[in-house]
C-alpha cells in the first residue's frame, strides 16, 4: 500500500487538475424519496461536506442506499431538490454531472471477456465528444487510475478471471478514470474478505486525503465506518438521527436507538476512534 | 486423436486471429460463385473477364448484372441490417435470445406490410412505413405485457415469443381474408424470399438501411455502457431511457425495412451476432462483424436455396429457419442449463 501512496503523491504533483478543484457542494433540500407508491424518506435534508469522507450507516431498509441513489441523480426525488454546486442536479445535463460526480454502483455488470484496461477506459465516456479519438489525457487518466488502485499488473487480464477484491478495484479504477472531484460508493466492501475490505478502505482514505476527492460511502460495517469517516451520517427509517465526527456522535445510546443493538463503546487502540462491541445474548 | 486436436486448435487460432479477413474472403468467394456460376453463363475465366469489362453479350450481362447482382446486393444489405438489429437487441436485453426474430418484431413488421397491402395496394413506401409501424407496435405490445416492476430480459423474450405466435396467426388470417391476388403476393413473401429482387426494389431500402446502420454505430458506445447495468451507465452520464428508446427504434427499423423488402427472414438476427462474437473471441459483439456475418449468412443461405435443389428455388427464409432452428435448440438448452 505504501508504494501506491507515494505513486498517488507523485501523480498529484504532476497533475494540475486536482489543485484547481472548483468549489463543490452537494446536498438534498427536504426531498421525498421512494419507488412507485412506497415512500422511503420524507423531508430529508443532507449536506455533504466538501473534501471530507462521509459515511452513511443504518439498519437494512433505512433508506441509506436510496439516499445515495438520490445524491447521484439516479433516483429523482418526488419532491424537494438535490443540489449540485447550487443547482438542481436534474436540471444539469447528465454528462456534465458525470464530470463532477462519480459513482461506484452495487450492481455493475462486467461484460463477458472484457479486459481490465478496456473496462477502466469506459470511465472516460463523459470527457469524450462525438467522433473524438482517444487522447493522451484519456490515456494518462486511465493509467493513473490503475496505478492508484494497484491493478496495473492486471491491465491485460480478463475481468472475469480476477478475484472479488481485484474486481472491485477495477470498478473503483473505472470511477477514478472519470476524474470527478466527488465520488459516491454504494456498499463498496460487501462480499470482500476482511483484508480486502481494509485494503479498499485505505485506498478510499488515500483518495480523500491525498487527492482531495470528496467521498460519500454507504457502509454496513460500523467499526470501519467509525475508523474511516470524517463525517458519519446515521440513518433510521428514512431520517437522519445524527451526523458529525464519529468521536463526537457515537454513543451506546445512539447505536441502541439506530440499530436496536445493546453495545459497549471502547476506544479503537489503533486509530483512537470509537469501537463498537455488540453485547448480544450473554453466553 | 492428438494430431486431430492440434489441427482443430490451429484452425480456431487462425480464425480467432483473422476473423474479419476470413469472413471477407469467404464472402468474396461466395459473391463470385453467386454471380458467375450456373448454366450457360461464364464457362471459363475469359468469359468472366468479359462480363466484368462489359464485353459479354447483352443477355448474359442482364442475367449477371441486373438479376444476380441485385439479388446478391440485397442479400448482403438485408443480412447486415438483420445482423446489426440482432446485435442491438441482444445487447439491450443482455441475453443471446433477445433478438427481433425471436421476440416477433419481424412478424409484427410483416403484419404492417400485409395491412398496408390490403388497405392501399402494393406500394413501396407504404409497405416500408407499414413495416416500421408494425414493428414498433409489436415492440410496444411486448414491452407493455412484459412490464412488472421494470423489465427482466428473459420475461421480455418469453412474452415476445407469445406475441410473435399471436401475430403469425393474425397474419395467416389476414392472408386468408383478402382477395386472391393480394393473398398470392403476400404468401410469396411470408416465408421470406429474395426471389424476383431488382435494383429498383433494393436500392431505396438500402439507402434507408445505411442511414439506420449509421445511427446504430453512433449509439454504439452508449450501447456498450448500458450493458454494464443501468446504474453504471447513468453514473457515466448516459441518458439511459433516451438511449434505450433510440436503440430500440433503430433495431426495430432495421428489421422492419428488411422485412418490407423480403418478408420475415428468421434467425439471421439471432445467430449473426453470436457467431461474430465467437469468431472474434471478444468481449461484446461488435456491430461491424455482426453486419458482416449477417450478410455472409444470408448470402450462403440464399446460395443453398438457389442451388441446393435441382430444378427448384426455395425461399431463403426456409433455409434460415431450418438451419437457425438447430442453432436455437442448442442455445435454449445452454441457457436452460445456466
Amino acid at each position: 500500500m505504501t508504494a501506491t501512496v507515494t505513486e498517488i503523491q507523485q501523480n498529484k504533483s504532476n497533475d494540475t487538475d486536482y489543485q484547481a478543484l472548483p468549489e463543490l457542494s452537494l446536498s438534498t433540500q427536504s426531498v421525498t424519496l421512494g419507488y412507485d407508491q412506497t415512500i422511503i424518506a420524507n423531508n430529508l435534508s443532507v449536506d455533504i461536506p466538501e473534501g471530507k469522507f462521509s459515511i452513511i450507516v443504518g439498519p437494512n431498509g433505512c433508506g441509506k442506499s436510496t439516499l445515495l441513489r438520490a445524491l447521484s441523480r439516479l433516483l429523482p426525488p418526488t419532491s424537494g431538490q438535490v443540489r449540485l454546486n447550487g443547482q438542481d442536479i436534474h436540471s444539469l445535463p447528465t454528462r456534465e454531472v458525470a464530470k463532477i460526480l462519480g459513482l461506484l454502483p452495487q450492481s455493475a455488470i462486467a461484460p463477458d471477456g472484457i479486459k481490465v484496461v478496456d473496462l477502466v477506459a469506459r470511465g472516460r465516456f463523459p470527457h469524450q465528444k462525438w467522433f473524438q479519438p482517444w487522447r493522451e489525457q484519456d490515456q494518462i487518466a486511465v493509467e493513473s487510475a490503475m496505478k492508484a488502485t494497484g491493478i496495473m499488473e492486471f491491465a491485460q487480464h480478463h475481468v472475469d478471471q480476477l478475484s472479488g477484491g481485484q474486481k472491485q478495484r477495477v470498478w473503483v479504477a473505472m470511477a477514478l478514470a472519470q476524474e470527478t472531484p466527488l465520488l459516491l460508493l454504494d456498499e463498496p466492501t460487501t462480499y470482500l474478505d476482511i483484508a480486502h475490505q481494509i485494503e479498499l478502505m485505505d485506498l478510499f482514505q488515500d483518495l480523500n486525503r491525498l487527492q482531495g476527492h470528496t467521498m460519500v460511502a454507504v457502509l454496513h460495517d460500523l467499526n470501519h465506518a467509525c475508523r474511516y469517516a470524517d463525517n458519519l451520517i446515521a440513518m433510521k427509517a428514512g431520517k437522519i438521527i445524527a451526523s458529525g465526527a464519529p468521536k463526537d456522535i457515537v454513543t451506546e445510546a445512539l447505536i441502541e436507538d439506530v440499530f436496536g443493538l445493546p453495545c459497549m463503546i471502547l476506544e479503537d487502540p489503533v486509530s483512537g476512534t470509537p469501537l463498537i462491541i455488540p453485547k448480544g445474548r450473554q453466553v | 486423436m492428438k494430431i486431430y486436436r492440434t489441427y482443430t486448435l490451429t484452425i480456431t487460432n487462425v480464425i480467432s486471429h483473422y476473423p474479419k479477413q476470413i469472413i471477407c474472403s469467404f464472402t468474396l468467394a461466395l459473391i463470385i460463385a453467386t454471380l458467375f456460376f450456373g448454366q450457360h453463363i461464364a464457362e471459363n475465366t475469359q468469359d468472366i473477364w468479359q462480363l466484368i469489362t462489359g464485353q459479354a453479350d447483352p443477355y448474359q450481362s442482364i442475367v449477371v448484372w441486373q438479376w444476380r447482382a441485385s439479388r446478391l446486393f440485397a442479400a448482403l444489405v438485408i443480412g447486415a441490417a438483420l445482423g446489426i438489429s440482432g446485435a442491438v437487441f441482444q445487447s439491450l436485453v443482455r441475453n443471446p435470445l433477445g433478438s427481433p426474430d425471436i421476440t416477433g418484431f419481424n412478424v409484427g413488421a410483416f403484419t404492417g406490410v400485409l395491412l398496408s397491402i390490403a388497405l392501399f395496394g402494393n406500394l413501396y413506401w407504404f409497405s416500408v412505413l407499414g413495416a416500421i409501424l408494425g414493428g414498433l407496435f409489436s415492440a410496444l405490445l411486448v414491452y407493455i405485457f412484459a412490464y412488472r416492476d421494470g423489465h427482466s430480459g428473459f420475461r421480455l423474450i418469453i412474452v415476445g415469443i407469445a406475441i410473435s405466435a399471436t401475430l403469425s396467426a393474425f397474419n395467416q388470417w389476414l392472408i386468408l381474408s383478402v382477395s386472391l391476388e393480394t393473398a398470392m403476393t403476400a404468401a410469396l413473401w411470408s416465408a421470406g424470399t429474395l426471389n424476383g429482387m431488382t435494383w429498383a426494389r433494393i436500392l431505396p431500402a438500402a439507402v434507408l438501411i445505411t442511414v439506420f446502420i449509421l445511427c446504430a454505430f453512433l449509439l454504439n458506445t452508449r450501447m456498450k455502457l448500458l450493458e454494464m447495468g443501468d446504474d453504471t451507465a447513468a453514473a457515466l452520464g448516459v441518458s439511459v431511457n433516451k438511449t434505450r428508446l433510440a436503440l430500440m427504434f433503430v433495431g426495430v427499423a432495421l428489421t422492419a425495412v428488411a422485412t418490407a423488402i423480403t418478408g420475415p427472414i428468421a434467425f439471421i438476427a439471432l445467430a449473426a451476432p453470436q457467431i461474430a462474437k465467437r469468431l472474434e473471441n471478444s468481449a461484446s459483439t461488435s456491430l461491424g462483424s455482426s453486419a458482416l456475418v449477417g450478410g455472409l449468412l444470408l448470402l450462403s443461405a440464399d446460395f443453398i436455396a438457389q442451388h441446393g435443389w435441382e430444378g427448384s428455388t426455395l425461399p431463403v427464409g426456409l433455409i434460415t429457419v431450418s438451419l437457425g432452428g438447430i442453432y436455437l435448440v442448442f442455445l435454449i438448452i445452454r441457457e436452460g442449463r445456466k
